[in-house]
C-alpha cells in the first residue's frame, strides 16, 4: 500500500511560537491553540508548501538531522504525520 | 430594582441591584473609598433576587443573576448576601470581560512593576497579596489580574480582598478594624471576611504596571523555589485564564509575550512569613 501523502497548512494559517521545550501553535482557521514538542515543529518547517509521504520526508530530514541509531525513521514519521493530521495542522494531500 | 449601587473597580463599572437592602449596605461600607461616577454606563450588571416575591421575607435566599448566569446555581442565605454580591461580580467579569486577558491571579506592584501570583483556591495567592499590600507594595488585586493585549501591561482590579479561614486572623492582626467587612461564618468556602484595600491601592487603581515576576505559589510544604520554563508557564496560565479562548489570536499573542518577558517560578512555603521572604528574595534577583 503506498504511503499516504500529507500537505502542511497554507502559509498564513498557523502562528508558530517557540517557548523553550514546547512550541505553541495557534491555528487561525480553528482558533485552537496546540502545544507540541520536537519533532513536530521540525517536521512542519521541513514540509513547506509541498506534498510529502513519510519515506520522502525521512530522506529530507536526514539531510539536516542525525538519525544514526534510530531504526525505521519512516514508521516514526508516519505516526507523527498522522498525529499532526488529527490536530488539523497537516491535511491528507 | 429596589436597592442599587454603582461601583468602579479598575476598568470595570459595576451596577448591582438587589431585592434586599442588606447586601447593598454592606457593599456601600466596603467600597466607600472608591471613586463614584454616576454618569458612566455600567459594563457589568449583577442582580441579587428572590426566586418568588414571598422569599424576600420567608427563609430569604439570594439568587445571583446578571448579564451572565450559572444555571441551577444554588442560592445563598440572606446572611451571606455580601458574599453573593461578590460572587456575582466575579462571575460577570470572568464570563463577560473581553477588553483584557483575565488571569485568575493576585498581583502587587512596586515602582510600576508587577508581581503576579497565579494559583487555585488554597494556594495562598490572596493572603500573600493582602499581606504584601500592607507592606511597601501596592495591592493590584487578589482574584483577577488583567493583561492589556496591546501593551502587555498588568492592570489593577482591586476588589475587596476575600480572606478565608486562618487568613482572617493573620491579616486582621495587622490592620485597623475599620478596614474589615462583616465576618461570614460557615459559608460554602469556609469563614470569610473582606479586607478593604489600602487608600493608595484604590487611588492608584488605574496605574498600569509592567509584569516583572510570575509566581505559582503552593501553600504547605517546605520552602522551595523552582524555576519554570516558558512552555510550562504558558500551559498553566491558559488554565488560569477565563477568557483566553474567547480572545483568539490576541490572547495567544498576549500570553506568549507575557511568558517570554516575565521570569516564572513555582514556590512552596510553609507559612506566610516564609512566603513573603521568598517573594522578596526572587524580586531582588529579577528586578535589578
Amino acid at each position: 500500500m503506498p504511503d499516504p501523502a500529507f500537505r502542511a497548512a497554507p502559509p498564513d494559517a498557523l502562528r508558530i511560537e517557540p517557548l523553550g521545550e514546547l512550541t505553541a501553535i495557534f491555528d487561525r482557521r480553528s482558533m485552537q491553540t496546540h502545544l507540541v514538542v520536537s519533532p513536530m515543529p521540525e517536521i512542519l518547517a521541513a514540509m513547506g508548501a509541498d506534498d510529502w509521504d513519510a519515506a520522502t520526508l525521512a530522506k529530507r530530514l536526514a539531510e539536516s538531522f542525525d538519525f544514526d541509531g534510530v531504526d525505521d525513521v519512516r514508521t516514526i514519521l508516519a505516526e507523527r504525520l498522522s498525529e499532526l493530521a488529527a490536530m488539523g495542522l497537516v491535511a491528507h494531500a | 430594582m429596589r436597592h442599587n449601587i454603582r461601583i468602579a473597580v479598575g476598568p470595570v463599572q459595576f451596577r448591582i441591584g438587589s431585592d434586599w437592602a442588606e447586601p447593598i449596605s454592606a457593599l456601600e461600607q466596603l467600597y466607600a473609598g472608591y471613586p463614584q461616577d454616576d454618569a458612566r454606563p455600567a459594563d457589568a450588571t449583577v442582580r441579587l433576587f428572590a426566586a418568588r416575591p414571598w422569599r424576600r421575607w420567608v427563609r430569604p435566599s439570594v439568587h445571583i443573576g446578571g448579564d451572565f448566569v450559572v444555571p441551577d446555581a444554588l442560592p445563598l442565605p440572606l446572611s451571606m448576601g455580601l458574599l453573593a454580591a461578590e460572587m456575582g461580580m466575579n462571575l460577570q467579569v470572568a464570563l463577560g470581560w473581553r477588553r483584557h486577558m483575565l488571569l485568575h491571579a493576585s498581583a502587587v506592584a512596586r515602582d510600576d512593576r508587577a508581581l503576579i501570583m497565579s494559583g487555585e483556591s488554597g494556594s495562598g495567592k490572596s493572603t500573600l497579596a493582602a499581606l504584601l499590600g500592607e507592606g511597601d507594595w501596592r495591592l493590584m488585586g487578589d482574584e483577577f489580574t488583567l493583561i492589556d493585549p496591546a501593551s502587555g501591561d498588568a492592570l489593577a482590579f482591586p476588589r475587596a480582598v476575600s480572606l478565608k479561614n486562618e487568613a482572617i486572623a493573620a491579616v486582621a492582626a495587622q490592620v485597623d478594624a475599620a478596614r474589615l467587612g462583616p465576618l461570614m461564618a460557615g459559608t460554602p468556602k469556609g469563614d470569610i471576611r473582606h479586607l478593604i484595600p489600602r487608600a493608595d491601592a484604590i487611588a492608584d487603581m488605574h496605574e498600569p504596571a509592567r509584569p516583572t515576576l510570575l509566581l505559582f505559589p503552593r501553600f504547605g510544604g517546605a520552602a522551595a523555589i523552582e524555576p519554570m520554563g516558558e512552555g510550562e508557564a504558558f500551559v498553566r496560565l491558559t488554565e488560569a485564564s477565563t477568557n483566553y479562548v474567547a480572545l483568539g489570536e490576541a490572547g495567544f499573542a498576549a500570553l506568549t509575550r507575557l511568558v517570554r518577558e516575565t521570569p516564572a517560578f513555582g514556590v512552596s512555603y510553609p507559612d506566610s512569613a516564609t512566603g513573603i521572604a521568598l517573594v522578596e528574595q526572587l524580586w531582588a534577583e529579577v528586578a535589578k
